[in-house]
């Protein structure tokens, strides 16, 4: 089956001023198939935002790209705005935002702003009974109260406005959904729901694409996990053996997951390095216990694990 | 002993935000307040660190009675609570640079503030350059270790934090409390968390209390 994203050694640069770059993603590669939940994981500051505006073609004016991002036939790092903006944001990718008290616009009720999404993406028209019907439909679909759509942005809690964003994200029909830290500030409940939710969305045949911190939320949903380190993927693996047994490889990922407070609560010695001034070898060796000669290489992504030297299948992470 | 006795507050008189509560904290100790988004548990936070006056009720700490809030409270008793908030970005003036906002308690009572500045700076983690640059050149979690800094800068007995960590990976966020937990030992400051994350204040504080229907069910 045909993969709906395909992203392809995709690398973002960020050209600052003193000839300083920032080197955001870095040759990041996986395929996302329909009915899939791929969580992308890291600390913030990783560059899985940036990896997300790429997709969206919502990059600044000095990022430079490589590489390729193919859902179906379009690549979406060579797409230009027109195309972007009439055929992929919203009709291909739904985007869920990170915020999106910020992401509603604040002078508009709930009500209007889906109508306006859906009489620029659906054929239901610009007003009429047709346009109400399918306003209520829509809002219905994301579990948005129907006796609050006259409300302001203002005047939703946290969980109410998630879902108002849901609801737009999904008017499109988009096959990709594009979720960006949909649950940060939400209390537990609220980020089990919403992520549930999300799941739900994507039902057999579309793809989701959730980006997020919360290794919790990732491990409730995700079929895959992807995990981000200093702008390069650095682990891709099967969701259940991730979190599970034989548990993370790569020794980043695994000492993220220890990390938690059902495991060791222990954190990682020092800090990420700063993606101006990436080593020129493996990213993670100045934090790592494994570290020898060979780390002064990059690690290529074999068998699901850029690391010189993987922790060995079979080694238990001990849940506290 | 930090006790919060019947408070009523909130925003708008005619209806609190939370009415009559009683929550205790004992000497050394680390409480963890569990509540949903929304029930009112910051609220009391910012009423226990004195930056919130109470509609009603009593906040007495170390058996003295609060005697204001915010800038109106004795120096003696402001000083002896450091507060951490969810949103470092919303709590760190832009233009200051990290060792700056680390010092600014200390530049406030016209105290030396470099050798302080590094020990602190090095007990959560923050090295090389990053002292000197501003918060939007550093991350949410660079940024947070920051906070804490200058929350502990005047070595207060009481820390507040209110959803610290909410914005932070696990690593980070496993770091903070390190740190948070390494100076209660040196110095047997009391805590309280509030949060709504309770695999993580139950592993982190000694006692929890979870906001029921009318506020915290405190049993202690």
């Amino acid at each position: 089956m045909t993969p709906v994203l395909s992203v392809e050694r995709l690398s973002v640069r960020f050209r600052m001023r003193d000839g300083v770059s920032v080197r955001a993603v870095s040759d990041a590669s996986f395929d996302l198939a329909a009915g899939e939940c791929l969580a992308l994981v890291g600390e913030s500051g990783c560059g899985k935002s940036v990896l997300a505006s790429a997709l969206l073609g919502l990059l600044p004016e000095n990022a430079e790209t490589a590489g390729s991002a193919h859902l179906g036939d379009t690549d979406l790092l060579a797409a230009d705005e027109r195309t972007l903006a009439r055929r992929i944001r919203g009709r291909r990718v739904g985007l869920v935002p990170q915020s999106p008290a910020a992401h509603l616009t604040p002078v508009r009720t709930v009500r209007s702003q889906l109508a306006e999404t859906i009489s620029q993406l659906t054929r239901a028209g610009r007003r009429g009974p047709q346009l109400a019907t399918a306003v209520a439909a829509a809002a219905d679909r994301a579990a948005f109260p129907l006796d609050h759509l006259d409300r302001y942005p203002h005047e939703l809690s946290g969980g109410l406005a998630q879902r108002a964003a849901t609801a737009l994200a999904l008017v499109g029909d988009a096959p990709l959904l594009l979720a960006d830290e949909p649950t940060t500030g939400l209390d537990r409940d609220l980020v089990e729901r919403t992520v549930d939710e999300l799941r739900r969305h994507i039902g057999d045949d579309r793809a989701l694409l959730l980006i997020t911190h919360d290794l919790a939320a990732a491990e409730r949903i995700a079929d895959r996990v992807a995990v981000m380190y200093a702008s390069r993927i650095v682990e891709l693996a099967d969701a259940d053996a991730f979190f599970g047994s034989p548990g993370p490889r790569h020794p980043y990922a695994r000492g993220l997951l220890n990390a938690l407070p059902d495991r060791e609560f222990a954190p990682i010695p020092g800090m990420p390095p700063e993606l101006t001034t990436l080593p020129d070898g493996c990213a993670f060796a100045a934090r790592c216990a494994r570290a020898d000669d060979t780390c002064a290489w990059v690690p290529g992504l074999l068998d699901g694990v850029a690391c010189h030297h993987p922790e060995t299948a079979g080694a238990e992470v001990t849940r506290a | 002993m930090l006790e919060l006795l019947s408070v009523t507050a909130g925003y708008d008189r005619r209806a609190p935000v939370l009415s009559d509560v009683t929550l205790t904290v004992e000497p050394g100790a680390a409480v963890g307040l569990l509540g949903p988004s929304g029930c009112g548990k910051s609220t009391l936070a910012r009423v226990a660190a004195l930056l919130h006056e109470p509609y009603a009720g009593r906040v007495v700490i170390d058996g003295e009675p609060a005697r204001g809030w915010r800038h109106r409270a004795p120096r003696a008793q402001r000083t002896a609570f450091g507060v951490v908030f969810q949103q470092p970005r919303l709590s760190a003036d832009p233009r200051l640079s990290l060792a700056d906002l680390i010092a600014e308690p200390l530049r406030a009572g016209r105290l030396e503030h470099t050798a302080r500045v590094r020990e602190l700076a090095d007990a959560v983690g923050l090295g090389g350059d990053l002292l000197g640059r501003r918060p939007h050149e550093v991350s949410d979690g660079q940024l947070q270790r920051a906070c804490l800094a200058r929350a502990l800068t005047l070595r207060p007995r009481w820390l507040i934090c209110d959803e610290m960590t909410a914005m932070l990976d696990a690593s980070t966020t496993a770091a903070l409390v390190g740190v948070v937990e390494e100076y209660r030992r040196e110095t047997g400051a009391g805590l309280l968390a509030v949060g709504h994350d309770r695999v993580l204040l139950e592993r982190w504080c000694g006692r929890t209390v979870e906001w029921g229907e009318r506020g915290p069910a405190d049993d202690a």
